[in-house]
């Protein structure tokens, strides 16, 4: 390493921030890029699960409420764009590498929605496995990555409220919507318990190494285990692991997720991968005229 | 055919200072407004918002104490010491608790 990393990396570990005009070794710039861009492509993908309930939501209140929730995670894709538009890739070599499959995204936006149940539960459950990452990301080094976090977990604050209030207007409901929520429950947890990804020792971990994360995979992963198996439980609902338990010391046992299913899922290969990214492509190509119409009558 | 960056500063509230929030691309001051509504004021968060051509910045940085001026600040005074002599000498008690 030379000399001026060692500084860099001095400067970071010890809390420093780095700015868009700032030097960086490359690679912090090329893992940073690719972490905003992922987490960029995410709130991208992330609508579309939720797109195809805009339709078929059961009143005018949650139509407008999941409307609000999905222009928020365009707004965020926004913003993320920008940040990676300024550690120097162009947002059209970005969403062309998405639509072509060279990218990635989160693991549980390559699942399909089955049911008005896994509304309630991608509201509530995926988006606060998310925000607990995005909440460590408030302390990231890369600053203005940091500041369009505090906007973000703003807005996801309110995901997951709305999340919650229609998983308990459904198990407060009939018996067939209460076997909603517990059927999308039983799908949705080997993705949420893959959500923070494969236990990878923080000092192991380059990204936290150069203070992009600050948290690692696992303890993300046992902060939502305690937050919220518990408020899973009280509702009378089950979750489909028989180790999961909360330790004596407070940690909780589950059973390992298959981390080479994982790695296969944000490769492009879970059961909605092909049509999401067939989808996204599709929408990109409907409205190219109209970047280019824009861009024309601005020049 | 090229898009700008536009730096966005925004106003919680009448009386509150501007400060930058972020930046977004547009293909001119139009869409800078449109978009800027959008990303950072749709949820009332914001009162005002400025929108500047990235070029129009000019950051100017390197503020280096050279000279050490640290008696224009309250960290460059430690009274503490001479004040306790001060009333010994005067035979008194501090005037204040604390």
């Amino acid at each position: 390493m030379d000399t001026r990393t060692a500084e860099f990396l001095e400067h970071v570990q010890s809390g420093g921030l780095v700015e868009a005009g700032d030097w960086m070794p490359d690679e912090y710039r090329a893992r940073l890029l690719k972490f905003v861009e992922m987490h960029a492509n995410s709130e991208l993908m992330g609508i579309l699960p939720e797109r195809d309930w805009i339709l078929r939501a059961p009143t005018l209140q949650r139509k407008l409420a999941l409307t609000a929730k999905i222009q928020d995670e365009a707004g965020h894709a926004q913003l993320l764009y920008r940040i990676v538009e300024d550690l120097g890739k162009p947002r059209e070599a970005a969403l062309d590498d998405l639509v072509a499959g060279r990218s990635k995204f989160h693991n549980v936006f390559h699942y399909p929605t089955r049911s008005w149940g896994d509304v309630g539960v991608i509201a509530w459950l995926v988006d606060a496995a998310a925000i607990i990452s995005q909440k460590a990301l408030l302390k990231c080094s890369y600053a203005p990555y940091a500041r369009i976090m505090r906007k973000i977990c703003w807005e996801e604050s309110f995901h997951i409220l709305h999340g919650r209030d229609v998983v308990l207007t459904l198990v407060t409901g009939t018996p067939e919507q209460r076997a909603l929520v517990q059927e999308a429950l039983d799908r949705w947890w080997e993705p949420l318990m893959m959500f923070h990804g494969n236990p990878i020792p923080a000092d192991e971990d380059p990204m936290i190494g150069w203070r992009i994360k600050s948290q690692a995979n696992e303890d993300a992963r046992q902060q939502f285990l305690e937050g919220y198996v518990p408020q899973v439980w009280e509702l009378g609902l089950t979750l489909p692991d028989p180790k999961l338990r909360r330790l004596d010391d407070g940690t909780w046992s589950y059973t390992e997720p298959d981390w080479e299913k994982l790695m296969a899922v944000v490769s492009g290969n879970g059961p909605a991968s092909e049509e999401r990214i067939a989808f996204r492509r599709l929408s990109r190509a409907d409205v190219d005229w109209v970047a280019r119409t824009v861009l024309a009558e601005a020049a | 055919m090229s898009a700008r960056v536009f730096e966005v500063f925004r106003r919680e509230r009448a009386g509150a200072p501007m400060q930058h929030a972020g930046s977004l691309v547009a293909p001119d001051a139009r869409f800078a407004e449109i978009y800027a509504r959008e990303q950072y004021g749709r949820r009332g968060e914001s009162d005002a918002l400025w929108l500047v051509p990235r070029e129009a910045v000019d950051q100017v940085d390197g503020f280096v104490d050279e000279f050490d001026l640290k008696y224009r600040r309250v960290d460059g005074y430690s009274i503490k010491e001479r004040l306790k002599e001060a009333r010994e000498r005067a035979g008194t008690t501090p005037a204040h608790a604390g």
